[in-house]
């Protein structure tokens, strides 16, 4: 109509509120993504474990909604089925978090926008793990400073959902599915782990370092159960370290 | 069989070993944010150790595997598994098809071998 031709025009961003929200709802949007039905599907073993090494439902929903971190889930009750005392497990599982460290240095500067709102960057932090960490590496450089802070968290809820979705079916499953589906569930969550540690290795090291662990972790596992995992990261991943920095 | 009990001392186990352990390197990772060196010594080891473990992890999983994967021969698991790694690079670098095809693998030997 042409009496709109004198109204004011939209302006070009929308207002902050909404484009916040609709960051978030962007990065929930992860949720019906590739990598997300790669988690679902691991997710789906780490529940048939937990149910496997004994531990309840209700404990196996706490693991993946206070962890947010496959692998080291996977030790805690590979670690604990096994009789491991809480120590050895809690000393295994972090190392096994101390990755989550440089992901989160190289994260956290982009979370800060205008202002800093630190209780929602500690719950960002909360959502970094492997698949977070990978998308939004990807995508929130992007994005205008003050909207990667709402997408990571849209994206690591929605993430998280699909975690906690993935355990409690994998539990409730387990015993229901043949045995032939229920081992390859089994098998999704070394496949997607290897997978992932090869899709985010950069340098030499990161090369030498999962050769060095696939084949040190067999050995010593036969010959010092119960710290084989400690020491093949630190054997491992010395060697690989010499080696790597030697040629960097 | 339980390998804790349900009440607060398994969930509190939990927390400190699990939760805990895990949470207190992204608290430091916000901590120290840009004022460390990403690329120093310091961090490349700790890095190359966390995969390494993770790493090991992984072959203990398909070697010494627990539950329903332990009825599955060992040279089973381990040609699904590289047959996994495989797709992936043939897919170029396609997580979902490594991950699926692998499991794939796994189900269709266990079926001829019926």
């Amino acid at each position: 109509m042409v009496d709109n031709e004198n109204e004011p025009r939209l302006p070009s961003t929308p207002l902050p509120q909404d484009s916040q929200w609709a960051a978030f709802a962007a990065g929930l949007s992860l949720i019906a993504s590739v990598p997300s039905l790669v988690l679902f599907a691991t997710a789906l073993g780490f529940g048939a474990l937990a149910r496997d090494g004994g531990f309840t439902l209700g404990q196996a929903a706490f693991l993946s909604v206070g962890m947010f971190a496959l692998p080291n889930q996977v030790v805690l009750v590979d670690q604990l089925a096994r009789h491991e005392t809480l120590a050895a497990a809690a000393l295994a599982v972090t190392l096994t978090a101390v990755r989550l460290l440089p992901m989160t240095v190289t994260l956290a500067p982009l979370f800060r926008g205008m202002r800093a709102r630190p209780l929602l960057e500690t719950l960002a932090a909360h959502f970094i793990a492997i698949t977070t960490w990978i998308e939004s590496n990807r995508r929130l450089p992007a994005l205008a400073p003050d909207l990667r802070l709402p997408h990571h968290l849209g994206s690591g809820i929605g993430i998280a959902l699909m975690l906690l979705l993935g355990t409690l079916v994998g539990y409730a499953l387990v015993g229901r599915l043949p045995t032939i589906v229920a081992a390859a569930l089994l098998l999704t969550n070394p496949l997607y782990f290897i997978l992932s540690l090869v899709a985010t290795s950069r340098l030499r090291m990161d090369v030498a370092a999962i050769a060095a662990g696939c084949i040190l972790a067999p050995l010593l596992y036969l010959v010092a159960p119960g710290f084989d995992l400690l020491a093949t990261g630190l054997i491992g991943g010395t060697l690989a370290f010499l080696w790597g920095w030697e040629r960097t | 069989m339980s390998a804790l009990d349900d009440g607060f001392g398994g969930y509190l186990s939990l927390f400190l070993a699990g939760i805990l352990a895990t949470e207190v390197w992204r608290w430091l990772g916000l901590v120290v944010g840009n004022r460390l060196d990403v690329a120093g010594a310091p961090l490349q080891w700790v890095r190359a150790v966390a995969t390494a473990l993770v790493a090991g992890l992984v072959t203990r999983m398909v070697i010494f595997p627990a539950g329903a994967l332990a009825n599955v021969p060992l040279a089973v698991r381990l040609v699904a598994f590289a047959g996994g790694i495989a797709l992936y690079f043939a897919c170029r670098r396609n997580l979902a098809a490594g991950v699926a095809g692998g499991a794939g693998l796994l189900m269709a030997a266990q079926l001829v071998m019926r």
